[in-house]
C-alpha cells in the first residue's frame, strides 16, 4: 500500500478506509442517525435555547435572568 | 421562587440520566486507549505482529465504544440552554471556555488521529502510526480536563467575579479555574478510574477468550498488560481519591457529612467502614443515625484534616456553625448565611433598580452590599435549613460502593496479574468467570462516584452560589418529562446497538494470524 507523501495521499488515506471498511460501516450508520436524531429532531423541536424565546438581545436576558434570580427579593 | 419542585426534579433526573449514559463510554475510552497505546508500543519495540493484532483487536472495541459514545455529552449542553437556562446565562463564560476548549480539542486531535490510526496502518510509518496512537489516547484525556475543569468550577467556583451589569459571572483568573486543587484531583481521579475499568473490561473479555479456549496467546498478552494498567489505575485512583475527599472536606463539608452519615462533628472522627443507617433519622430529630455501623478510629479526621484528632463538623453543626474553621475564624449558621445570602440578592435587585434611575450612588452602595455577601447569594433561595442537606442514603451508600468496589478491583487486579506473569491464570477456570463477571462492577464502582460527586453537591448547581432551583429554567413540567423518555428509549436503543455490534466483535476475534515476525 502506498505511502502518504502529499496531502492528497492523505485524503485518499480516508476515502479507501472508508470504502474499505467493514465493521466500521454499521457504525457509522449509527453515528449518522444519532447525530440526525440529536440535531434535526431532538435540538429543533425539544431544546430550543429557552432565553432565546424570553429575550432578543443580550441586555433583555440579562434583565430576564436579574428578574428571576431576584424573585426571592421581589416576593420579600 | 415560584418553581414547581417537580420541575426541578424532572430536570435533574434527565440530566442524571444523560450524565449517566455518557459516562458509560467516557471511562472505557479512556482505559482502552491507554492500554490498546501500550500494546502498539510493544509492536513497535519488538516488531512482534501478535502485538500488532492484539492492538488492532483492542482498537476494534474503543473504536465501537468510541462511535456510539461520540457526542452523547452534547445532548448535556442542550440540556444546559433548554433546562438549566439561568444557570447557563449566569455562569457565563467561565462554563463556555473550557467546554469550549475540549470542542476543539475533541474535534481536531481525536478526529484527526483516531482516522490515521484505523486507516492508517502500512500507509505512514510505524512510528507515525503509534504517535498518532498516543494521540488520540492523550486527545480522549484532555477532552476530560476540560469538562472535568467546567465540574470542578461547580463545585468549587474559583477565578470569578459577579458582574450585576451582565448578571453574569466573569472569569478574572482562568489559571485559578483550571488548576484548581479540586479540579487537578477530579480529573485525575476521573481519569485514573477510567484506566481501572478499561482494564476490568479487558480482562474480562480475554477471560472469556480463555474460558472459550480461543486465542490464549492474544487473551494472555492482553491480561499482562491489563492487569498493569489496572493495578496502576486503581492504586493512583486511590490516592486522588484521597486528594479529592480533603479537598471536599476543605470546600464541601456538607458533602462530606452526607458521605459520612455524621450528624454530630467530633474531634478524631472515625470513618465508616460498615454501616447501616437508620430509615427514620432526619435532620432535627433525636434518631440514631446508624442501625448498625463499624468505623475505623480516628481515620475520618485523618483524611479529612490530615490530623488524627482534627475536628470534623457534622450536619447539624452545619447547620447551626459556631465551630471553628482551619483558618481561625468561627463557622457561620446556616441561618446567617440565609441572611448573607437575601441582602446579597437584595443588593443585586437595587443595583439593577438604581442603574434603571441612573442612580450612581445607589448603585455604587448596592454593589458594595452585593460584593460584600455575594459569596452566600445562593442561600437566599433557601427557605429551610434542611434544605441545604443532600440525599445522605444516597450520597452514603453510593461511597462505600465504590470504596468497597475499588478494594476489590485492587486485589483482583494484583491477584491476576501475579497469576498471569507466572503463567497460572490461563488455568484457573473459577477465577476467569470471576473476572468476566467483573465487568459491571466496574460500571458500577465508576458511576457510584460521579453520585457521590454530583448528588452530594446538592442542592447546588454552583456551590453556595446558585441551587438547583434557582438555575432551572422556568418551562412546562410535561415536556421534561417527555423528553426524558424519549432519551431514555434512545439510550436504550445506542446501548443495544453497542452491546450487539461489540459482542459481534468480541466472537470474531482478533484478525487471523498471518505471520509471526516483521
Amino acid at each position: 500500500m502506498a505511502q502518504i507523501k502529499s496531502v492528497s495521499d492523505f485524503l485518499r488515506m480516508y476515502v479507501d478506509g472508508f470504502k474499505n471498511m467493514t465493521w466500521g460501516r454499521p457504525l457509522w450508520v449509527i453515528i449518522a442517525i444519532k447525530l440526525f436524531i440529536m440535531f434535526a429532531i431532538l435540538k429543533v423541536f425539544f431544546f430550543p435555547n429557552f432565553l432565546n424565546q424570553q429575550a432578543a438581545s443580550e441586555s433583555e436576558k440579562s434583565e430576564y435572568v436579574a428578574n428571576e434570580l431576584t424573585r426571592p427579593s421581589q416576593q420579600h | 421562587m415560584e418553581i414547581d419542585l417537580s420541575l426541578v426534579d424532572w430536570s435533574r433526573a434527565q440530566f442524571a440520566l444523560t450524565a449517566i449514559f455518557h459516562w458509560l463510554f467516557v471511562p472505557l475510552t479512556l482505559g482502552l486507549g491507554v492500554i490498546m497505546s501500550i500494546m502498539e508500543t510493544i509492536y513497535h519495540r519488538t516488531g512482534d505482529l501478535k502485538w500488532k493484532r492484539t492492538a488492532k483487536f483492542w482498537m476494534k472495541i474503543f473504536g465501537i465504544n468510541f462511535a456510539i459514545g461520540v457526542a452523547s455529552g452534547i445532548i448535556l449542553e442542550f440540556e444546559f440552554g433548554t433546562n438549566w437556562s439561568n444557570y447557563s446565562f449566569f455562569v457565563g463564560d467561565i462554563f463556555g471556555a473550557p467546554l469550549a476548549i475540549e470542542g476543539i480539542f475533541a474535534f481536531f486531535m481525536e478526529a484527526t488521529f483516531i482516522a490515521v490510526m484505523f486507516f492508517g496502518w502500512d500507509r505512514v510509518s510505524k512510528r507515525f502510526h503509534l504517535a498518532s496512537t498516543w494521540l488520540v489516547t492523550i486527545g480522549a484525556t484532555l477532552s476530560a480536563l476540560w469538562i472535568l475543569v467546567a465540574n470542578a468550577w461547580m463545585q468549587y467556583p474559583v477565578g470569578m467575579a459577579f458582574n450585576p451589569d451582565t448578571v453574569r459571572n466573569e472569569m478574572v483568573d482562568f489559571w485559578a479555574v483550571a488548576l484548581s486543587p479540586v479540579a487537578i484531583n477530579k480529573f485525575f481521579h476521573a481519569v485514573l478510574s477510567g484506566w481501572t475499568l478499561g482494564a476490568a473490561v479487558t480482562l474480562g473479555i480475554s477471560s472469556w477468550f480463555l474460558l472459550k479456549k480461543r486465542e490464549r496467546v492474544f487473551a494472555i498478552d492482553s491480561i499482562k498488560v491489563a492487569s498493569v494498567v489496572g493495578i496502576a489505575g486503581i492504586v493512583l485512583s486511590m490516592i486522588t481519591g484521597d486528594g479529592s475527599a480533603h479537598q471536599v472536606a476543605l470546600t464541601q463539608p456538607m458533602k462530606l457529612a452526607a458521605m459520612e452519615g455524621l450528624y454530630e462533628g467530633e474531634e478524631g472522627a472515625g470513618l465508616v467502614a460498615v454501616g447501616v443507617l437508620n430509615p427514620q433519622k432526619e435532620y432535627g430529630n433525636d434518631e440514631d443515625p446508624f442501625l448498625f455501623d463499624i468505623k475505623l478510629p480516628k481515620m475520618l479526621s485523618f483524611f479529612a484534616t490530615r490530623s488524627l484528632n482534627g475536628y470534623v463538623p457534622g450536619i447539624n453543626n452545619l447547620i447551626e456553625g459556631g465551630y471553628p474553621l482551619p483558618d481561625g475564624s468561627e463557622a457561620l449558621s446556616t441561618e446567617e448565611k440565609m441572611q448573607r445570602g437575601k441582602a446579597a440578592n437584595f443588593a443585586l435587585m437595587d443595583y439593577r433598580a438604581a442603574k434603571k434611575e441612573n442612580n450612581t450612588a445607589a448603585m455604587t452602595e448596592a454593589k458594595e452590599r452585593l460584593d460584600e455577601n455575594f459569596s452566600h447569594f445562593g442561600y437566599s433561595y433557601f427557605t429551610d435549613h434542611a434544605e441545604t442537606i443532600p440525599n445522605v442514603p444516597m450520597v452514603f451508600y453510593s461511597f462505600r460502593v465504590m470504596v468497597i468496589l475499588g478494594g476489590y478491583f485492587l486485589a483482583l487486579f494484583i491477584l491476576v496479574g501475579i497469576l498471569s506473569w507466572k503463567k497460572r491464570f490461563a488455568d484457573i477456570k473459577w477465577l476467569q468467570w470471576v473476572v468476566l463477571l467483573s465487568i459491571p462492577l466496574a460500571y458500577i464502582c465508576s458511576e457510584a462516584g460521579w453520585i457521590v460527586a454530583e448528588v452530594g453537591r446538592q442542592p447546588w448547581a454552583i456551590q453556595d452560589i446558585l441551587p438547583v432551583q434557582a438555575a432551572v429554567s422556568k418551562i412546562e413540567t410535561s415536556s421534561v418529562a417527555v423528553t426524558f423518555f424519549i432519551f431514555l428509549a434512545l439510550f436504550i436503543v445506542l446501548l443495544i446497538a453497542e452491546l450487539s455490534i461489540m459482542f459481534k466483535q468480541i466472537a470474531a476475534g482478533p484478525e487471523p494470524v498471518v505471520n509471526t515476525k516483521k
